[in-house]
Parts: structure tokens; C-alpha cells; sequence
């Protein structure tokens, strides 16, 4: 590996997790051991929260009805928008409420597996130790999960499982646990615990006495760009998917808020793992703005089918059973169409590439229903999935009941964030980071129905205890806004600002994303080479030069301007882009939803080098022009046996 | 790498290509300053767009123009995050019965004159062009739209089984994603359907039960404090709502309230 793309600076270690004691107490143990604020101090203690999802709306107001201070930053209208309100399938927990066998060690050990071997056994543990509550605090504020006649919760099975594990709500699990979060959040406004920054997005850290103690942040509305300061700050404003340009994120979802604090200090980890999900509407056109996934939980009871031949363009209908290829039952008997998620995409990529793919451009394959309507009746499977099929026929103008449904891989969520420790604290002291924004859970690949396990865990539970450890020392010296860090880091932002604006070239904000988004899915999408992603850096280094002399942004930023936004959010896209390619560059394996093309076994399976590999990769940012530094965490596996992942 | 999705993807399929359409669209620099409607061409609009990739393009060209574009609300584009929801031809959301970013343009043919407008509500200040605030259904929900759990105090989950029919009916009143559509389609600017659908899904749930009263007289005392109209069951509310709400959370949150009141439960001052 050349050297001028990065360096290698001292390995890191995660040690707050107590390993002297067995992993099943590891967690218990860390809380008794972790000291606490007593309810009086609290109420002198103030903690930013930027982000409303599951782990930020969770968190907020947990801390607020635990005595804090809390101020809540959101860049929507109400927090009850932000994008977790989009998951759709489920939210795993260690119940055994179907008594097939399940237990908090095998949620453990499947998600460690799922995650190929590349996530922290510690936090995995704990995430699942933890489930068990999340549900129990959900019921309790009304989340309306699918019920059973008997009155009790229903349970289907998931993606990389053999059990049924999973709750949900018809097809709308994340809105539902959401709104649980939202109405707690609400209710801690109501008392005041909790101060509201509608419509304001954090553009900068402010590091005092090298504690996080506050955020520069623009409210949109007004333009106004101000400082914020608290004993602790905590983000939770979750993944950058949207660095691809399309994916399944909202339109809003960035990377800003993450990537000024990794400016600022905070490593970031394993940026390089993106998750593709299988089952998306494929793309129709370049004027597309975003892709819509459906929940893979269609893969339970549908068939994921192409064309023997290449190049047969008969309706689906018309295509006989025996010239059909169901490539994943064929290629994995045992978990057949629930393969996970990084293999279910990798392999509709490569029929497409076979020339077997079905619809515009032959980027597509069938998930079909037809079976299911026979097995089941059309009424059952409404019942199932009717939101989904609508959702379907309102984008695509086709009816999945009659035409099997076409669906093609998309980018869908990150499993690389900031780097943290056992206590969810980033490399920069007192700033936490919590949810899909932190890389901590799910390893190089996240298991279905985990993200919303692990956004609650953090919020309701995990954040909440680990941060008393740290403000027990508080509160601290009060800073405000005269202070120079505060000073330098206002002034900052202002100056971005003015640039982005004053630049007056001939490109949209938008057309920038676009080419980034190509050049990233093309070249760090879902097969990476050592040639393609050199190629990717040499062009987004130029991108880079071309954004900054040749944008163009209208208006002021003492207005609403969503141009501006974008445009901020795009620059840092940019700057991120380079760091994923330089990270999937230097990881010469494959492992989970990052796969080398150099490194797969004669099946075409990813193959993981544990002996090179088995490390977090925590990248520290350096000032302009110099390569970023890498850190490595060695993955310690004392519990679940490193092993070549088999779903046959 | 051969499956490269973002570029040259052609819908050969597609007969009605590049529709030429008309906007009129309401501007307005910020709430101090009168609006207007203004009239814009776009042209090679694909059936297959959204409606708000129809806005995009529009802005992409007022963007290189030199022009401001025009500010709208959005996010997931995926119907589920409530963000967008504008007035198309008088009806809120448009022709279909679903959210903005979830209507095709397929729904519109070559030569239309579409307008284009805001949320209708003076509880709803528009903040620029189409974008308004809605922050007043927060404040609805702040005066009792929740169950007081505060974090680690539930019981177990399977403590209290729930009868299917009520956990259905109230998951089917939670779904409300909180567009405001249901107040900018009525005629009197009422978020009866709206609190309504809110004071269904609690209080159809045990859980629900011992705030039951106070929801809901709280939740309609702030309704009428943030301006919203008065219901008079005219039913556009439901049949421009995105998620079906029905209008018979209406009645439930009547006889929801009449209950409390007789029960003696005041709304907090």
C-alpha cells in the first residue's frame, strides 16, 4: 500500500468493556462500575442531543426525565420525521416468546455472524441482553405491534435466523417505535426538561480544554448561525448512505454533523462498510432522487427468481416454472431466499451481470408472490404485506399481486460511523455517539430488523447509563460564546458559508452529488477493486477542486435556503467519499457488505483474511494535504469461533 | 462492474414520454411579505417522475438561471415521514389519495395547468413559497398524545395481552404520519382528524387507560389554542389523508370527550 494515500499511527484499544469478568456479566458489571450523578447535580448538567431517530429521540428524553438538561437539535419540522420513521420490517428481541430455541447468547452469536466477524463481541452481547427491555418499554408506551388472537405479540422471522425473533407492525415497525419516542420526547418538552431546536442543523464541535462542550448550528428558517454549549454533547444523527447520491435515506440524511466532528478529532470507523439491501424498486430514470426499499421480510413468503436464458424478455407470467431460476434457493438450500442481506444483493448483481436480469436496462430480478397467493390466499398475504404491495404499485404503476415484483440492491445503510468505546464516547472527550452514526454493533454487515434494536438500545438504555460515568466529573467551567474555540468555530463556519456561496460557478449543488453518487456506486458499491477505487480517489479528488471553484449556490444565508444546505452537505460527502475508498482500498478482504474482488473463495464467496484483517480500522483526520492516519482495534473473539460464513 | 445503476437507464417501455406542463406556483419570500402565484413552464416531464422530481427540475433550471427556487418541504420520498404536502389544484396532496412525493406524474397529461400552493391554515404560517410550520401538531401532542412511561419502568411485554381487534384498530389510527393534509382539506382548517387519530390509538389501548380523560380534553383545549376550525363532520379531512385515517376516530374522540368531561376531567390552564 503506498504511503501517500495514508499512515499508520498507534493502535487503539476499547477499554471500558470489563473483560475480567464471563461476557454475559460484562455490562452489569460496567454500570456498577461507572459512577453516577446523584438527581440534585443533574439538574446542573446540560447535555445536547443533535438528532431526533430511535437512538436520538430515545435519548433525549430519557435524559430529560432523568433530571438533565437537554437541549434536542433536529433539521426537520418535528422530530417525529427523522428517517427512522422509514424502517419497515422489524425490530429484533431475545423473548424466546416462540420457544423455537432462541436466547439472548444466540441473537449474540447470530449477530456476530451476521456481522462476518468484524463487530465487538462486548457491545454485541450487551445489544442483546438489552433487547429484551426495548420491547418491554415499547408496549408499554403504546407501540402497537402486531398482536396474535390470544392478545400477545407476534413474532416472524428475518434475514440470516432461523428463529422468529422479530416484532413488528405491519409494515411500519420504525414509524411506530418512532412515534413511541416522539410522544416521550414531546411529553419531556412539555415539562421543560427538554429545550427544542426545530429546524437547526449542527455545522461545527466546539472543543474546550479538549472537551466536546458545545456545536455551532444554523436554523435554517431564519439563517441565523449560532453557538450552543452543555456539558456533554451527543450525536445521534445517523448514517451517510446518501453519500451514493440515491439511496434509500431521506433526502435530508447526511454525514455534516459526523464529518465536522471527525474534523475535529473523533476517529471514524470502518467507513468503507455499506449495507446494499435486496429488495428495492429499481431505478427508472436519471432524473431519480431517491430508491425505495421494501422490507425484506417479502422475502420470507416471496420467491427471488430470473430467466435461465439471458436475454428472455417475456412478461414474467409467461415464463414457465422450468425455465426459471430461483438462484438463491438453488445456491442455499438451508436459508434459501433468507440468505442475508450483503449475499441476496451480491447475487442479483451477478445474474444482472449474466445478462439474466428482467426490466429497464435488465437491472432487476422477480421476487413473486404467486406461490404465496396460492399457499396462503390473497387475503393473508394483504395482511402481511399490503402496505408494502401498494407502496409498490403506487411507484412502479404495476400490481404485485398479478406481475411479480422487479426489485434491484440499494444502498440502505452504513455500518461504518464515528469510533466509540464501550460507553458510546467517541475518541474526543464528552461527545457521544449513538445509533447507525456510531460503527459499533453490527460489524461489516447488520442483520435485518437490528438497526431499530440498536438505535433504542443506545438511546433508552446504553447512552443514559455510560454518560453519568463521564459527568460525574461535572458540570464543568461554564464556556460561552466569547470564548475563542467558540469564537474560531462560529467564525468558521460563517466563512464556509460565505464561500459556498460567493463561488458563483456553473454547477448545481445537486450535479456534484450525482457524479459523486455514480462514481461511489460504481467503484465502492457492491464489488471493489483495487483498480476501480484508486480510480474513484484520483476522480474525487477532482470533484473536490471543481466543487470549490465551480459551484453555484443562489440567495444569502440569512434566509431560508435549501440550496445552501444541500451544498454544505455535499462538500462533505465529497471529503467522506475519498476516506471510504481509501478504507475499502486498504482492507484487502472481503467481509460482509464489503466485498473485494480479489478476495472471494472459488464459489465467489466473500473470503475474510482474519489473520490481516481482524481489526476496526479508526481513521483520524489530518489537516489539508496530509494522508489521513489509520488506528487499528484488534477484534479479540473469546465466545463465538471465527468461521467462514456458510448459509448453504 | 457492468450493473451500474444511476446512469443510461432508459425506460424503453415508456409511451408518454416528455410531457410539456404549465405551473403556477405560490411564491413568497418569507411570512412579512405577500405572496403571489407565479407562472413557470417545464418541459420532458416523464410520466414515471414524481411529482417532486417534476419540482427538482423546475428548481435545477431557476437554480442556473440565477433565479431562487422554489422552497418546498420533503424527506423520506418515501411516504412515511409526513414532511411534504402541497395543494395541487385545490386538493391537498393532489388527485391521489396519497402523499406528495408519493404522486406520479403519470397522474397528469401533456398540456395540464397545474397549480400549486401551500398548506391552507392559519395555524399553518407559511415560512417561504410551499413550505409552512406545522409545529402546532407538535404542541397537540405535547398537551397529552403520549402513555407517562418514563424509561425502564415497564413491565414486562407480555404482562397485559391485548385483544387483536383493539391492537389492530389502534395501530390503524398510529399511522397518521402528521402531514396536515386533513387540516389544509377542510374547510373550516380543523386538526379534529388529526388529535383524533391520536386519542383512538392510546385510548383504544390498555396502556392508554388512566391518562384516557385528561388526553383528551387536553389535547382538544390546545387545538383550539393553536386556531385550528371547529369539526362540523364534512369528511374531506379523511379522504384526503394519505394513511385513510377514518372518520370514525371522530366519533370515538367525541364520545372519548363527553365521557371525560361528565367524568369531570378540565383541560390544564
Amino acid at each position: 500500500m503506498p504511503l501517500d494515500l495514508f499512515t499508520v499511527g498507534d493502535p487503539i484499544a476499547d477499554t471500558k468493556a470489563p473483560t475480567d469478568v464471563p461476557i454475559g456479566e460484562r455490562w452489569s458489571e460496567r454500570q456498577f462500575r461507572g459512577r453516577l450523578v446523584n438527581p440534585a447535580n443533574r439538574r446542573k448538567m446540560t447535555i445536547i442531543v443533535v438528532g431526533t431517530g430511535l437512538a436520538g429521540g430515545a435519548a433525549a428524553a430519557t435524559l430529560g426525565e432523568a433530571g438533565y438538561k437537554v437541549k434536542s437539535f433536529w433539521y426537520q419540522d418535528s422530530p417525529r420525521r427523522a428517517h427512522s420513521v422509514a424502517a419497515q420490517g422489524g425490530i429484533n428481541a431475545a423473548k424466546n416468546y416462540r420457544n423455537d430455541g432462541d436466547s439472548v447468547h444466540r441473537l449474540f452469536y447470530d449477530t456476530v455472524k451476521g456481522g462476518d466477524f468484524r463487530a465487538r463481541e462486548n457491545n454485541v452481547h450487551r445489544l442483546a441482553e438489552v433487547s429484551v427491555n426495548i420491547i418491554d418499554q415499547a408496549v408499554a408506551q403504546g407501540v402497537p405491534f402486531a398482536r396474535e388472537y390470544g392478545g400477545l405479540l407476534d413474532n416472524r422471522s428475518f434475514g440470516g435466523t432461523q428463529v422468529s425473533r422479530t416484532f413488528y407492525a405491519r409494515g411500519q415497525t420504525g414509524q411506530q417505535l418512532l412515534y413511541g419516542a416522539y410522544q416521550a420526547l414531546e411529553r419531556q418538552i412539555a415539562v421543560g426538561s427538554v429545550e427544542q431546536h426545530a429546524r437547526t442543523e449542527m455545522l461545527d464541535l466546539i472543543i474546550v480544554d479538549g472537551r466536546a462542550r458545545g456545536i455551532v448550528a444554523r436554523d435554517l428558517v431564519s439563517g441565523e448561525i449560532s453557538t450552543h454549549f452543555a456539558d456533554a454533547v451527543v450525536i445521534a444523527s445517523g448514517g451517510y448512505s446518501n453519500v451514493f447520491y440515491l439511496s434509500t435515506n431521506a433526502k435530508g440524511s447526511n454525514t455534516t454533523a459526523i464529518w465536522r466532528a471527525h474534523k475535529r478529532g473523533a476517529y471514524f470507523a470502518n467507513p468503507c462498510y455499506t449495507q446494499i439491501h435486496p429488495t428495492c424498486i429499481p431505478v427508472k430514470g436519471d432524473y431519480q432522487s431517491k430508491l425505495t426499499l421494501m422490507s425484506e421480510s417479502l422475502r420470507n413468503d416471496g420467491r427471488v427468481w430470473v430467466p435461465k436464458e439471458r436475454g428472455d424478455d417475456r412478461p414474467a407470467n409467461d415464463i414457465p416454472e422450468d425455465e426459471r431460476d430461483y438462484y438463491l434457493e438453488r445456491l442455499y438450500p438451508a436459508f434459501g431466499n433468507l440468505v442475508p442481506r450483503d449475499i441476496a444483493s451480491r447475487q442479483a448483481k451477478n445474474v444482472c451481470d449474466e445478462g439474466r436480469g428482467v426490466g429497464p436496462g435488465g437491472l432487476g430480478v422477480y421476487l413473486d408472490f404467486a406461490e404465496a397467493i396460492d399457499r396462503l390466499g390473497r387475503p393473508a398475504v394483504e395482511a402481511k404485506y399490503g402496505n408494502l404491495f401498494d407502496m409498490y404499485a403506487q411507484i412502479t404503476g404495476e400490481d404485485p399481486y398479478v406481475t411479480p415484483m422487479r426489485i434491484f440492491p440499494a444502498v440502505h445503510y452504513t455500518m461504518g460511523g464515528l469510533w466509540v468505546d464501550y460507553d458510546l464516547q467517541s475518541t474526543i472527550p464528552g461527545m457521544f455517539v449513538i445509533g447507525e452514526a456510531n460503527f459499533s454493533d453490527h460489524g461489516a454487515n447488520r442483520l435485518g430488523a437490528s438497526a431499530l434494536m440498536q438505535g433504542l438500545a443506545d438511546g433508552y438504555f446504553v447512552l443514559p447509563s455510560t454518560i453519568s460515568s463521564y459527568l460525574a466529573d461535572g458540570p464543568f467551567e461554564k464556556v460561552d460564546e466569547s470564548h475563542p474555540a467558540a469564537v474560531e468555530a462560529l467564525q468558521g463556519v460563517q466563512q464556509q458559508t460565505q464561500k459556498l456561496l460567493s463561488i458563483n460557478g456553473n454547477r448545481t449543488p445537486a450535479s456534484f452529488h450525482r457524479e459523486l453518487g455514480q462514481l461511489m456506486w460504481d467503484f465502492c458499491g457492491m464489488e471493489r477493486t483495487d483498480e476501480g477505487l484508486r480510480k474513484a480517489i484520483d476522480r474525487i479528488r477532482e470533484i473536490r477542486q471543481e466543487f470549490w471553484s465551480d459551484l453555484k449556490v443562489g440567495g444569502d444565508w440569512h434566509s431560508f435556503n435549501q440550496t445552501l444546505e444541500h451544498a454544505g452537505r455535499v462538500a462533505d460527502f465529497i471529503e467522506l467519499g475519498e476516506l471510504m475508498c481509501i478504507d475499502a482500498l486498504h482492507r484487502n478482504e472481503s467481509c460482509g457488505g464489503h466485498f473485494r474482488a480479489e478476495s472471494q473463495t472459488p464459489e465467489g464467496e466473500a473470503l475474510r483474511d482474519d489473520e490481516n484483517f481482524a481489526y476496526v480500522a479508526a481513521w483520524e483526520w489530518t489537516p489539508e494535504s496530509q494522508p489521513p492516519v489509520l488506528h487499528k482495534e484488534d477484534l479479540v473473539y473469546e465466545y463465538v469461533h471465527l468461521a467462514q460464513r456458510s448459509y448453504k | 462492474m457492468t450493473a451500474s445503476m444511476q446512469s443510461s437507464v432508459g425506460n424503453p417501455a415508456d409511451s408518454k414520454r416528455g410531457m410539456n406542463l404549465t405551473l403556477r406556483i405560490w411564491r413568497q419570500k418569507d411570512p412579512s411579505v405577500k405572496g403571489k402565484m407565479v407562472t413557470y413552464k417545464v418541459t420532458d416531464i416523464s410520466p414515471d417522475m414524481s411529482f417532486l422530481e417534476m419540482l427538482d427540475v423546475l428548481n435545477e433550471q431557476l437554480i442556473m438561471q440565477g433565479d431562487d427556487p422554489v422552497a418546498f418541504d420533503h424527506d423520506c420520498r418515501e411516504g412515511i415521514c409526513g414532511m411534504c404536502g402541497l395543494m395541487i389544484n385545490g386538493q391537498a396532496h393532489g388527485p391521489q389519495q396519497t402523499t406528495t412525493c408519493q404522486l406520479h406524474m403519470r397522474s397528469f397529461k401533456d398540456g395540464d395547468k397545474i397549480d400549486i400552493e401551500p398548506w391552507r391554515s392559519s395555524a399553518f404560517p407559511v415560512i417561504k413559497d410551499l413550505a409552512v410550520d406545522r409545529r402546532a401538531f407538535d404542541r397537540i401532542i405535547q398537551a397529552g398524545g403520549y402513555i407517562s412511561v418514563p424509561t425502564g419502568t415497564a413491565p414486562e411485554a407480555h404482562a397485559t395481552p391485548v385483544p387483536k381487534a383493539d391492537s389492530d384498530a389502534a395501530f390503524d389510527a398510529a399511522t397518521c404520519i402528521g402531514c396536515g393534509a386533513c387540516v389544509a382539506a377542510c374547510p373550516n382548517a380543523s386538526s379534529m382528524l388529526f388529535t383524533a387519530a391520536k386519542v383512538t390509538h392510546l385510548g383504544l389501548l390498555p396502556q392508554g387507560q388512566p391518562e384516557r380523560n385528561d388526553r383528551v380534553v387536553n389535547m382538544v383545549a390546545q387545538q383550539d389554542r393553536e386556531g385550528f376550525g371547529g369539526c362540523t363532520n364534512i369528511g374531506e379531512c379523511s379522504a384526503a389523508c394519505p394513511k385513510g385515517i377514518s372518520m370514525e376516530t371522530i366519533s370515538r374522540l367525541n364520545h372519548d370527550l363527553l365521557g371525560a368531561l361528565r367524568a369531570g376531567a378540565r383541560p390544564k390552564s
